[in-house]
C-alpha cells in the first residue's frame, strides 16, 4: 500500500488546510500518508518512547519550577517544601527524577538499535548525527538538572564535571579563566546555579527543535528496518498509521507498566542517598559519583593516566559516534546478515555496561585476585581499549573483510520465504 | 542595476562590491560587539570580586593540626607542622615526584602550611590523613576520595591523577602568626 496524498472531505477543514497545511503534514509524517516497512520489530518502538519522555519532562519539569527556587540557600529547601507539603509534589519530582533514567535507558537502547541494524548507513546520516546532538543536549541537561536540588552530589558531581573544562589550560591562566567564567566565582556557587537553572529550562525546548529537524530528515530516506535493505514495491509497506500508530501504543502501554513501577515502589533506588544530604562546600562525600547514566564514560576519564588525555578521551568516546557511518564500510547494513559484526556488537554492549561497573569503584580497587591483583584501573584501561578498538580497528576491518550472508530482495519476499519455512 | 552585475563584472571593483564589503565589516563587527556582553556577564561579578581577602589568626591551633578556612568559597587548610613532618618532608625533597618542590617552596616558614584544599585534579576536597592511612601507599598528607590523587605533609603529589602539588594561597604574615590570605 502506497502513501497517498491528504485531502480532505469537510468544507471547513479544506479552507483550512488551503490555508496552512498542518493536517496534511502530520498525515504524511505519522499518519496513513507516512508508508513504513512492514517489518518493524519491537526495537523500533523506542523513537516514540524517546519522544513521550521528552514530552513526560517538560510536563513534570515545568511543573517543578513553579514550587522550586533557584538561590544556593533556598534551593534544597524548596525540594523538600515541594516533597512534604506541595499536593502531589512527590509525583511530580519522582517522575522527572525517575523519568531522567528512563529517557536516557530509552535512548541507549534507541542508539544501539541503530548500530546493531546499520540505520546510521547512507543516506541516513544527517539524522544520525541530528541524533547524536540531541543525545549531547541531553547530556547537559541532565547534568545540569541534577545540580539544581543542592545536595552533596549535585555540588560535589558539578564541581567535578566543570573541573574537566580546566584541563584545557594550554597558557597560563586559560584553566581558571574557563572555570571562572562557567561558575561565575571562583567556584561552584549561587551564580552556578542560577544559571544552570536558566540552561535547564532552555535546553529540552532545543532539544524539541533538533527532534522535528531529526524526524525531517527521517522522512526523506524514511525508515530503515531489521533487514536493512531499503522497501521499494508496495508490497514492502504499511501506512503507519493505524498499524504502527497502534504497535507503538501497545508498547507505551507497557513501558509506562515499568516507568510506574520505579516511581510509585523504587523512586529512589537510581538515585544516590548522599543528595539528600545538603551541599557543604568544605566536606566532599567519599564516593563521589554521577548519575547512572554518565558511569561508562566516567570509567574512561578514570582509566586515563593525565588529567587533559583523560579529558580528550572521554569527549573523544562520544564523538566517534559522528563518523561511525565511515568506519564501517559494509554495503550490508543489518548485522543480522554480517555474524561477525553482530558478536563484536554484543561484545561491545557488555563492554559498555563492564565500563558503567568501573565507574563506581576507586581505580586502586583489585577486583580479580590472582597474582599481584587486577586492579580496576587496569580492567578499565582494556576495557576502554577495546571501546575505542572497536570503532578503529574492528569495524573497518571486519566490514571489509566480512563474508556476510544472503540478503533477501524484498522485505515482501522475506516475509513469504518466512511463511514458507513454517 | 541588479544583482546579476556582480556577476558581469567579475575581477572589477564596483562601487557596489565596495558597499557590501564595508557593510558586511561593519555588520560582522556590530554583531562580535554585541556577543561580548553575552559572554563576559557569565564571568565573576563585581561583588564576588570584592569578597577578595581574609586575616587568620593561627597562633591557637596546636601543634600537628590543620584548620580550615574560607577564602572566596574555597577551603584553605593551614597546617601546624610538627618538627618530624618537616624533617620527613626535606628528606623526601630527592624522591620521584608528579610535581617536584622542594620542602622549602611550600611554605614561608616552615612549620605553617598555608594551602587550597581543593584537589588539582577535578576540585574534590581531599580529607586529611595525617594520622592513619587507608591503603598500602603511605605519604600521610591528604587523600582525594574522588580518583585517588595522594598528597604527602607538604601538599605535594605523589600519586594519583592530579597534575600538581596543592596550590599555595597567596598570603602574607602580617605578625608573627597572623596572616592576610588574598
Ligand atoms: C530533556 C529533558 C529533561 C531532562 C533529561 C531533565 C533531567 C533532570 C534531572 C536529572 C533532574 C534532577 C532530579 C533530582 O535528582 O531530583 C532535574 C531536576 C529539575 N528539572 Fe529537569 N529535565 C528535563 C526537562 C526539564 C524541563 C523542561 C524543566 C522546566 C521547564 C525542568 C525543570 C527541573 C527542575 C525545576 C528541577 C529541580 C527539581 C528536582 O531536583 O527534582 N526539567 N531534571
Ligand atoms: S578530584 Fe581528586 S583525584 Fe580527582
Amino acid at each position: 500500500m502506497a502513501s497517498h496524498k491528504y485531502e480532505p472531505k469537510n468544507k471547513a477543514v479544506k479552507w483550512f488546510e488551503d490555508r496552512l497545511p498542518i493536517l496534511g503534514l502530520l498525515h504524511a509524517s505519522v499518519g496513513p500518508g507516512y508508508g513504513t516497512p512492514r517489518n518493524l520489530n519491537y526495537w523500533w518502538n523506542f523513537g516514540s518512547l524517546a519522544g513521550f519522555m521528552l514530552v513526560m519532562q517538560i510536563i513534570t519539569g515545568i511543573v517543578l519550577v513553579m514550587h522550586y527556587t533557584p538561590d544556593t540557600s533556598l534551593a534544597f529547601l524548596s525540594i523538600e517544601h515541594l516533597m512534604r507539603d506541595v499536593n502531589y509534589g512527590w509525583l511530580f519530582r519522582y517522575a522527572h527524577s525517575i523519568g531522567a533514567s528512563m529517557f536516557f535507558v530509552v535512548v541507549y537502547i534507541h542508539i544501539l538499535r541503530g548500530v546493531y541494524f546499520g540505520s546510521y548507513k547512507s543516506p541516513r546520516e544527517v539524522m544520525w548525527w541530528l541524533g547524536l546532538v540531541i543525545y549531547l543536549l541531553m547530556m547537559a541537561t541532565g547534568f545540569m538538572g541534577y545540580v539544581l536540588p543542592w545536595g552533596q552530589m549535585s555540588y560535589w558531581g558539578a564541581t567535578v564535571i566543570t573541573n574537566l573544562f580546566g584541563a584545557f589550560n594550554f597558557f597560563q591562566g586559560m584553566g581558571n579563566g574557563i572555570l571562572h567564567l562557567l561558575w561565575g566565582g571562583f567556584s561552584v556557587g549561587n551564580p552556578t546555579l542560577q544559571r544552570f537553572f536558566s540552561l535547564h529550562y532552555l535546553l529540552p525546548f532545543i532539544i524539541v527543535g533538533v527532534v522535528i529537524l531529526h524526524i525531517w530528515a527521517l522522512h526523506i530516506p524514511r525508515s530503515n528496518n531489521p533487514l536493512g535493505i531499503d522497501a521499494k514495491g508496495p508490497g514492502d509497506k504499511i501506512p503507519f498509521h493505524p498499524y504502527y500508530t497502534a504497535k507503538d501504543a501497545f508498547g507505551l502501554s507497557f513501558f509506562i507498566v515499568i516507568f510506574a513501577i520505579f516511581v510509585f515502589y523504587l523512586p529512589n533506588i537510581l538515585g544516590n542517598p548522599e543528595n539528600y544530604v545538603p551541599a557543604n562546600i568544605i566536606l566532599t562525600p567519599p564516593d563521589v559519583e554521577p548519575e547512572w547514566y554518565f558511569l561508562p564514560f566516567y570509567a574512561i576519564l578514570k582509566s586515563m593516566p593525565s588529567k587533559l588525555f583523560g579529558v580528550l578521551t572521554m569527549f573523544a568516546s562520544i564523538l566517534i559516534f559522528f563518523v561511525l557511518p565511515w568506519l564501517d564500510v559494509s554495503k550490508v547494513r543489518s548485522a543480522k546478515f554480517r555474524p561477525a559484526t553482530a558478536f563484536f556488537f554484543w561484545l561491545f554492549v557488555i563492554n559498555g555496561l563492564f565500563l558503567g561497573f568501573l565507574g563506581t569503584v576507586l581505580p586502586t580497587k583489585i577486583l580479580i585476585h590472582v597474582g599481584g591483583g587486577v586492579t580496576a584501573l587496569t580492567l578499565g584501561r582494556i576495557a576502554t581499549f577495546y571501546y575505542f578498538a572497536y570503532f578503529l580497528i574492528i569495524l573497518p576491518w571486519v566490514s571489509r573483510k566480512e563474508k556476510t550472508r544472503p540478503v533477501p530482495a524484498s522485505i515482501a519476499q522475506s516475509v513469504l520465504d518466512a511463511r514458507k519455512e513454517a | 542595476m541588479t544583482t546579476n552585475d556582480l556577476i558581469n563584472h567579475k575581477g572589477e571593483v564596483t562601487r557596489r562590491n565596495f558597499l557590501y564589503i564595508t557593510t558586511s565589516v561593519v555588520g560582522v563587527a556590530g554583531v562580535a560587539a554585541a556577543a561580548w556582553p553575552v559572554i563576559d556577564q557569565l564571568n565573576p561579578s563585581d561583588d564576588v570580586l570584592a569578597l577578595s581577602s581574609i586575616e587568620v589568626d593561627m597562633s591557637p591551633i596546636p601543634l600537628g593540626h590543620t584548620i580550615t578556612v574560607l577564602w572566596r568559597g574555597k577551603p584553605i587548610f593551614i597546617r601546624h607542622r610538627t618538627p618530624e613532618e618537616i624533617a620527613k618532608s626535606v628528606a623526601d625533597n630527592t624522591a620521584p615526584m608528579i610535581d617536584p618542590a622542594p620542602d622549602s617552596t611550600r611554605a614561608q616558614k616552615a612549620e605553617w602550611l598555608v594551602q587550597i584544599g581543593i584537589c588539582t585534579h577535578l576540585g574534590c576536597v581531599p580529607p586529611d590523613y595525617h594520622g592513619g592511612v587507608p591503603t598500602e601507599v603511605e605519604y600521610n598528607g591528604w587523600l582525594c576520595p574522588c580518583h585517588g590523587s595522594y598528597y604527602d605533609t607538604a601538599g605535594r603529589i605523589r600519586f594519583g591523577p592530579a597534575p600538581r602539588n596543592l596550590d599555595l594561597a597567596p598570603y602574607k604574615y602580617l605578625s608573627d602568626a597572623v596572616v592576610k590570605i588574598g
